[in-house]
C-alpha cells in the first residue's frame, strides 16, 4: 500500500476503547501472565518497541511526539474551557455566540479551529442539567478541556450515565430534585459536548478571571455545579 | 458489532473511581503511547472509525481487564498491520524488516500543537439531502451489524424526536472498513428516558445521541 500522508490532517485519532480504572486494571494485571504474546508483557517496553520501530521506519518523528505530548499535558486542559465559561457568565453576546454556535465561540480564543471538530454547548439552569457521556469509548471536548480523566473512561460511568443519572450524580455528592430535568448527552458522533454550568450565587462582584478560577472540569462535564467555596480543581 | 464496548445500560461494574488531582498521563509510556496514536493518525491509511474498530475487536476479557492506554496500544497495532503499514514480524522483533521501504514525511513537531487543536473533524462540505427534519418523530433502526457501528445497542427500536441537524458526516460503519465515506446528515435525537429504560427513569429525563440518517426510520 502506497504510503503517503494525508493533505490536510483532516481526521485525528483519538479516544476509544476505554474499560476499567486504571487502579484496577492495574491490580488485576499483576496476577496476568501475557503469555500469548511474543512482545515483552510490560507495556513500557512494548510502546518503547514500537516507537523505535515506527521512527526507523519513518513514519514517525519522535520530536513529534515530544510536541504532541507537551501539547496535551500543557496547552490542552480544563483551564481553556474554564475561561469559556467564565466569558458567557459576564459576557450575555459571548454566551448567546457560544450556545449558538460553540465551535467558533471556542475559536475566539484561540483553543480550536472554526473549521475544525464540531463543539456543542449546553446550558444548565434552575430546571436542566445536562450530563456528558461517551459510551462507547471514550470522545470528549480535548478543545477545552483536555484529554479526560480515567473515571470519564471507565466502564462503571460509561454503562450507567444513560441508565442512571441521577444515580451516577449523586456518587459525585449532587443529588437532584426530581423536578430538574436531566439531559445526558451521549456522544455518539464527530460532536463535542460542554456544559456551561449555571453561575453560582453570590458572585456577582466577581471578575472573570475570578469566576474563572472556580469553574471546574467535572462541572463542565456536567457530574458537579458550580460552586462559591470551591477552589478550582480543574488545572 | 454487539461487543463489549457497547455498554450504555449496563449494570453492576462497581462504582466510579474517581482519582483526585489526576495527572494528564500515569506514566511515561501513556504519554507516548497516546502521542503515538495522534502522531500515526496523520498517514492516509488510517481513520479514526477504523481506529476505534480495532479497539472494538480487542477480545473482551482482554478488553475490560487491561488499562485503556494498553488497550490502545493493542488497537493501533492491530490497525497498522491491518492496513499494511507494520508486519507481525517488525512488532515481535521491533526493527524494520530488510525490504521495509522508508516512509515520508512523518507529522513534524509544527504540525502536533494544530493537530490537536484542530480535533477531530467528521463533517464533511459536501451537499447531501437530508432525510428528517427537526421535530419530526424518529425509530432508531433495529439493525445489528458484525462489523463497527456507532448507534448503541439501547437505542435501537426506540422513538425519538429530531432535536437538530448537525449537518453532514462521515458515515462510521463504512468509512471503518474503508468502504467509503458515505457522508450523511447527523442529528442530534433526543429520546425520552422512559422510552430507553421504562417506568424506573425519572419521568422527565432524557437521552440525546447524535445519530446518522443510516440509523434511523420515520415513525
Amino acid at each position: 500500500m502506497e504510503t503517503t500522508r494525508r493533505g490536510m490532517l483532516k481526521t485525528v485519532a483519538t479516544a476509544a476503547g476505554a474499560a476499567m480504572t486504571h487502579e484496577l486494571a492495574h491490580a488485576q494485571n499483576q496476577s496476568h501472565e501475557h503469555s500469548h504474546q511474543a512482545v515483552p508483557s510490560d507495556p513500557a517496553l512494548r510502546v518503547k518497541s514500537l516507537e523505535s520501530l515506527l521512527v526507523e521506519k519513518g513514519l514517525v518523528d519522535p520530536a513529534a511526539l515530544d510536541a504532541l505530548v507537551d501539547a496535551f499535558e500543557h496547552k490542552l486542559g480544563p483551564r481553556n474551557g474554564a475561561r469559556v465559561i467564565a466569558r458567557a457568565w459576564v459576557d450575555p453576546a459571548y454566551k448567546k455566540r457560544l450556545l449558538a454556535d460553540a465551535t467558533a465561540a471556542i475559536a475566539e480564543f484561540g483553543f480550536n479551529s472554526e473549521h475544525g471538530g464540531r463543539v456543542v454547548a449546553v446550558e444548565n439552569t434552575s430546571k436542566v442539567h445536562n450530563l456528558i457521556v461517551c459510551t462507547l469509548c471514550s470522545c470528549y471536548p480535548w478543545q477545552v478541556l483536555g484529554l479526560p480523566p480515567v473515571w470519564y473512561k471507565s466502564a462503571p460511568y460509561r454503562l450507567r450515565s444513560v441508565i442512571d443519572p441521577r444515580g451516577v450524580l449523586r456518587e459525585f455528592g449532587l443529588e437532584l430534585p426530581e423536578d430538574v430535568e436531566v439531559r445526558v448527552w451521549d456522544s455518539t458522533a464527530e460532536v463535542r459536548y460542554i456544559v456551561l454550568p449555571e453561575r453560582p450565587p453570590g458572585t456577582d462582584n466577581l471578575e472573570e478571571q475570578e469566576l474563572t478560577s472556580l469553574v471546574t472540569r467535572d462541572a463542565m462535564v456536567g457530574v458537579t455545579k458550580v460552586r462559591l467555596s470551591q477552589s478550582g480543581s480543574a488545572a | 458489532m454487539n461487543g463489549v464496548h457497547d455498554m450504555g445500560g449496563m449494570q453492576d461494574m462497581g462504582p466510579i473511581q474517581y482519582e483526585k488531582n489526576e495527572p494528564v498521563f500515569h506514566a511515561r509510556w501513556e504519554a507516548r503511547m497516546r502521542a503515538l496514536v495522534q502522531a500515526m493518525s496523520a498517514w492516509r491509511q488510517l481513520n479514526i472509525d477504523a481506529s476505534r474498530y480495532h479497539r472494538e475487536m480487542i477480545p473482551p476479557v482482554k478488553y475490560l481487564r487491561d488499562s485503556y492506554y494498553e488497550n490502545w496500544y493493542a488497537g493501533l497495532v492491530a490497525l497498522l498491520v491491518k492496513v499494511g503499514l507494520v508486519t507481525n514480524a517488525e512488532i515481535e522483533s521491533g526493527v524494520p524488516a530488510a525490504n521495509s521501504p522508508k516512509a515520508t514525511p512523518a507529522l513534524s513537531p509544527a504540525e502536533a500543537l494544530p493537530m490537536v487543536t484542530r480535533g477531530i473533524v467528521g463533517s464533511r462540505d459536501v451537499r447531501v439531502t437530508p432525510h428528517f427534519k427537526v421535530g419530526q418523530r424518529v425509530r432508531a433502526r433495529n439493525i445489528n451489524p458484525a462489523g463497527h457501528t456507532r448507534l448503541p445497542r439501547y437505542a435501537r427500536g426506540k422513538l425519538g424526536m429530531i432535536e437538530r441537524d448537525h449537518g453532514v458526516f462521515v458515515f462510521p460503519d463504512t468509512n471503518a472498513e474503508y468502504l467509503g465515506e458515505r457522508p450523511q446528515h447527523v442529528y442530534s435525537v433526543r429520546f425520552a428516558a422512559r422510552e430507553l429504560w421504562g417506568e424506573q427513569a425519572a419521568p422527565r429525563d432524557t437521552v440525546y445521541l447524535d445519530l446518522w440518517d443510516d440509523y434511523l426510520e420515520p415513525a
